[in-house]
């Protein structure tokens, strides 16, 4: 391979560097109305009547629509694959609009303006009045007999309940000379905080809706919005341009439905919904809080002998993801570190807080931060240096895991412990911060973490691909995965370039928009797939394309097609490499030939029935000052094994994002609601404490490349794990540090100062009494 | 898009005078990081206001006639940083100003603004309070000027008489408060750039001659109390006192008599006096090192 692999620059990195990339706020057609939602001031309860008279009397208001106004279709919103099988279709849950309000910012109205002050005035003029119900925001106690109910058909708000059952677990713990590791964990919820909020724009054409769209994933909100209408879904069309990121927020259906409808109740008008960045915070979707409970039996040498593990995920007010994110979670214990009995049960449940949805890590960095802390404890509790620890009892070598038959073809997770022990310099700071005593402590410590790259057999994976030879021997390429920012489009280019024969990435023209009229279906940007599953789809249209030149190129040569390659960008005899003829002289001859002509192209589609998976782990080095409460992350290293990497630059940087969420995750994001209300208290990037540039030491990458067996380029997730064993490694230098093994995220002063109190360190005298 | 009713445009400390006994619902904007702020969360929405943002005569540093720092109300954050005068003679201000927001809030935030605004965690108030600083008022019946600790009533109202035309107009710190007197401020934030402060505490000091006692120590907070405050207790154990670890824990602990910090989901009061007597401690340690005392 000569075009991937290589460090190339973004095709798009001119047009953003310069402020040309448009996006969806760039396309707006001239008058479009302004939507602007009128959220609950209630987590719970009923709308007995909306009054809009004062806001239908500002001028500039077009309409005003409430819950009494949209149709009563459930609909669902994640953006999962449609599934042919109903019991495995997302939970409907959702409606345009509520009379029944499920949490502080569901949506009761929308007042549609010529002008944004006008439509925001109008949502201030109008008046709800409700029938409040209790309401209920923990987790467990949602789970509790007599809790508030937030939908039917759901006892006890269990959305799901899922199990693993292994060995047997209650005679396992009966061995004697076991030691009991137990512990609670928590992790908040938090919030994507992609810099470009959520927004779109719809209007009506020839008796069909067009909605342009901040979306990960236009051909699944084309299928959502054709639901939530009722309308056939043929009678939508999505288009999706350039993004400023998702992070999977954007892998839902968001408002795009809401705008849709909204253009329908104005003839057809183009209107248009902007998020602010506080309704992003609350009305869009979040990750999910999970809270685990795991109780580990280990032998005197460290052994897994049993493990119980139970996870209770908040849902929120609506289903979106639903169990998918925990189930996922829960998956990974089995295999991370394996064990022979193991009880694992995962809850979904429905609480008075907003919809928790996808989110980078799908359930992982929560997984990861849980089980690498309790692992952790269990090498403490038998005197082992943690790093021995994992290298003694991580997956093997040659695992497979017998749902997915993924195979565990290198020792990846060995592989990267020893790289990232190296690179942070592991053994010397271990033996060097163990002798700090003061006020100010430094310490070190890792976490790894599972993952797998694509959904295979959760789900369908169909990756479809269309190439068009260009006059001038470049090719154009369409597919449905989407650029989001993470660099999709380049990697797709420099596969492509390589698939084909042709010179450079840059004779790949990527269509990035993509519009469902016209773009082969894909089905968008999630889990960490795009670059394995377009592979394949790639390498299988080159393959028709590259036969479709041969066979014109045969007639114009005479040469056969048996000995025909293209090689930069000319069709070559394999055997003496002899130029025959150039892509853009036999694409010029064949498109203007008066007795012979063809537009050479080729479409195909690919169903993929395999997932790889994607290892690696993170190495923090910590300085605490303890009586400050604050924790500086001075050092930190991720290493990947993501198989072979198709742009090393983009890969780095790809790496650099996740553990930057990673440190806000570990150390200060939450999103906080009033107990007494429901009301959210930090919706906004001031209070939210989103980690800056200040807050981060270099952060540095490496990859340990083993070629993916499965891969036609070798290659396998790196989009979500980078997010996923931050938070953990931070949490164990923490540890490493203070000897105070901390249980809940994120590990800001509030909960630091709880911690250190209860630990002894700190001790405020005036306090007593 | 703003919310406003109309927007005057000052062109002079007169014309703005004029303006505001004309307009006297109006609210006065400087650079506007707060005021438009809060109109886009529709808290002033529809209102009118006046703009004194072009009145160049009201920024800049000097030292007056009589050897006050004089800060013009309107300069920003950023200037006062970089300002000789300010670095030669009440450096402490500088930084405490740097640690406002992010480098685009510092160019536009000005620090009439920042005290104007009346919020006890202003960045600059702490160390305004620190240094005895003189609010300067100019209305119809000519220049007020009274001491910062008067011009804070309660949070979020300052001692501005807009019947009386009123609007601030300069800063003055005098020359018995800066001379021979070194500082130190910590912003205790839960991040390190774009953050508002959980605490802030302002520590200066002036030695003896020979270096080895306090002549004059003098500490304020922001966010201990609804408005900025001093802490005199701790001022009380410090003055004459001899320097040392002993003297620097016992000041420490002596803010707890004055501050009063309340719990609320930004931060719980005991967190808060527990990082209180921390920072005291901190500002005051290193405020005798600046000073050029021996710990």
């Amino acid at each position: 391979m000569s075009i991937v692999g290589k460090s190339e620059i973004r095709v798009d990195a001119f047009d953003k560097a310069t402020g040309r990339t448009k996006y969806y706020e760039d396309r707006m057609p001239a008058g479009a109305l302004y939507a602007r939602i009128k959220h609950s001031e209630i987590a719970h309860g009923f709308v007995k009547s909306v009054d809009t008279s004062e806001a239908e009397k500002i001028k500039g208001v077009v309409k005003v629509l409430t819950c009494f106004d949209a149709p009563e279709i459930d609909f669902p919103t994640a953006g999962h694959p449609w599934s042919m099988d109903p019991g495995h279709q997302d939970v409907a849950d959702r409606r345009l609009l509520n009379t029944h309000v499920r949490y502080y910012g569901d949506d009761v109205a929308v007042v549609i303006a010529e002008d944004e002050v006008s439509a925001v005035q109008g949502v201030r003029a109008i008046k709800v009045e409700y029938e409040a119900l209790p309401f209920v925001l923990d987790v467990q106690k949602a789970m509790e007999d007599g809790a508030p109910q937030l939908h039917e058909g759901y006892p006890n708000n269990i959305l799901k309940h899922t199990s693993v059952r292994k060995g047997d677990y209650a005679a396992a713990i009966r061995e004697p000379g076991l030691k009991k590791v137990e512990g609670w964990y928590d992790t908040p919820t938090v919030q994507h905080c992609h810099i470009e909020n959520h927004g779109c724009f719809a209007y009506e054409e020839n008796g069909r809706i067009t909605v342009v769209s901040s979306t990960q994933i236009p051909h699944i909100v084309c299928r959502v919005v054709g639901q939530a209408l009722g309308r056939p879904w043929a009678d939508v069309q999505v288009i999706k341009p350039y993004i400023g990121g998702g992070f999977g927020n954007k892998q839902d259906a968001l408002y795009e439905p809401l705008c849709a409808w909204c253009s329908t109740q104005v003839g057809g008008r183009p209107v248009r919904i902007d998020c602010s960045r506080e309704e992003t915070f609350v009305s869009n979707r979040v990750r999910h809080a999970i809270r685990f409970h795991i109780v580990s039996w280990i032998r005197p040498d460290g052994s897994m002998a049993a493990r119980k593990v139970d996870l209770y995920s908040n849902q929120g007010a609506y289903a979106s993801h639903g169990h998918s994110i925990v189930a996922k979670a829960m998956g990974s214990f089995p295999q991370l570190y394996p064990c022979d009995n193991m009880e694992c049960d995962a809850y979904t449940v429905y609480t008075n807080i907003p919809a928790a949805g996808a989110m980078r890590g799908y359930g992982m960095p929560q997984a990861s931060f849980a089980n690498d802390s309790n692992i952790e404890e269990c090498a403490h509790a038998v005197g082992m240096d943690p790093v021995e620890y994992r290298n003694r009892y991580i997956m093997p070598l040659g695992f497979e895991d017998g749902f997915s038959k993924n195979v565990n073809y290198y020792d990846s997770h060995r592989e990267c412990l020893e790289k990232g022990k190296e690179l942070i310099g592991y053994d010397e700071k271990i033996r060097e911060f163990a002798k700090d005593t003061g006020d100010i402590r430094r310490g070190i410590g890792c976490a790894s973490f599972w993952y797998n790259t694509a959904v295979w057999p959760i789900a369908l994976e169909t990756s479809s691909n269309r190439m068009l030879l260009n006059l001038d021997g470049t090719v154009t390429m369409q597919c449905g995965e989407t650029e989001i920012g993470q660099g999709a489009d380049t990697a797709f280019a420099q596969m492509a370039a390589e698939a084909i024969g042709l010179k450079s990435y840059k004779d790949v023209r990527v269509v990035s928009c993509q519009d469902t009229d016209t773009t082969p279906t894909g089905l968008g940007a999630y889990a960490s797939r795009q670059t394995y599953v377009a592979g394949f789809s790639i390498r299988q249209t080159a393959e028709i394309l590259r036969n479709k030149i041969f066979a014109y190129a045969e007639k114009l040569t005479r040469q056969s097609v048996g000995n025909m390659d293209v090689r930069d960008g000319n069709v070559v005899r394999k055997n003496d490499v002899k130029v025959l003829i150039s892509l853009s002289e036999l694409a010029m001859t064949a498109q203007y030939n008066p007795a012979d002509s063809e537009h050479i192209t080729a479409e195909s589609t690919f169903t993929i029935k395999n997932n790889a998976y994607s290892f690696g782990c993170t190495f923090a080095e910590v300085e605490v000052d303890i009586p400050m409460c604050k924790v500086t992350v001075k050092n930190i290293v991720n290493v990947h094994d993501c198989g072979n990497l198709i742009n090393p630059a983009l890969a780095e940087a790809q790496v650099h994002g996740g553990m930057s969420m990673a440190i806000g995750y570990g150390l200060s994001e939450q999103l906080l609601f009033d107990q007494k209300t429901g009301r959210p208290l930090n919706n906004n990037l001031l209070d939210y404490k989103l980690s800056t540039v200040m807050d981060h030491p270099d952060l540095e990458a490496a990859f340990v490349e083993n070629p993916e067996p499965t891969s036609v380029f070798g290659t396998k997730a790196l989009g979500e794990p980078p997010a996923c064993s931050g938070a953990p490694a931070i949490r164990n230098a923490i540890y490493n540090a203070t000897g105070v093994a901390l249980h809940k995220l994120p590990m800001n002063p509030h909960n630091l100062f709880a911690a250190f109190t209860e630990a002894g360190l700190i001790h405020d005298s005036w306090q007593e009494g | 898009m703003y919310d406003l009713k109309a927007l005057y445009e000052a062109e002079s400390v007169e014309h703005a005078i004029r303006l505001r006994l004309e307009h006297p619902e109006a609210q006065i904007i400087a650079g506007g990081s707060d005021v438009l702020v809060q109109m886009r969360e529709g808290k002033r929405a529809g209102k009118e206001l006046i703009s004194i943002y072009g009145i160049d005569a009201m920024r800049g540093v000097t030292i007056d006639e009589d050897e006050n720092i004089r800060i013009g109300s309107l300069t920003s954050f950023s200037h006062i940083t970089r300002d000789p005068i300010i670095q030669k003679y009440i450096n402490v201000l500088g930084e405490a100003v740097d640690m406002v927001g992010g480098p685009q809030i510092r160019n536009i935030g000005t620090i009439g603004g920042n005290t104007c605004n009346g919020v006890t965690s202003a960045d600059s108030a702490s160390t305004l309070h620190a240094w005895e600083a003189i609010v300067e008022l100019t209305g119809k019946n000519g220049v007020r000027r009274l001491p910062i600790g008067d011009f804070y009533i309660r949070a979020g109202q300052v001692d501005i008489r807009a019947e009386e035309g009123e609007i601030q107009t300069a800063i003055l710190i005098p020359k018995a408060s800066y001379e021979n007197t070194f500082g130190y401020y910590i912003k205790y934030a839960m991040r390190n750039a774009m953050d508002i402060a959980t605490l802030g505490c302002s520590v200066n000091v002036r030695l003896s001659p020979d270096k080895k006692t306090v002549a004059r120590a003098r500490i304020a907070y922001g966010v201990a109390g609804p408005v900025p405050m001093r802490a005199q207790s701790a001022e009380a154990v410090a003055n004459g006192a001899e320097i040392g670890k002993e003297m620097i824990d016992r000041f420490g602990l002596a803010v707890l008599n004055d501050i009063n910090p309340r719990d609320s989901w930004r931060a719980s009061k005991a967190f808060r006096q527990h990082i209180a007597v921390e920072m005291a401690k901190r500002c005051l340690f290193e405020s005798i090192k600046r000073a050029g005392g021996e710990i």
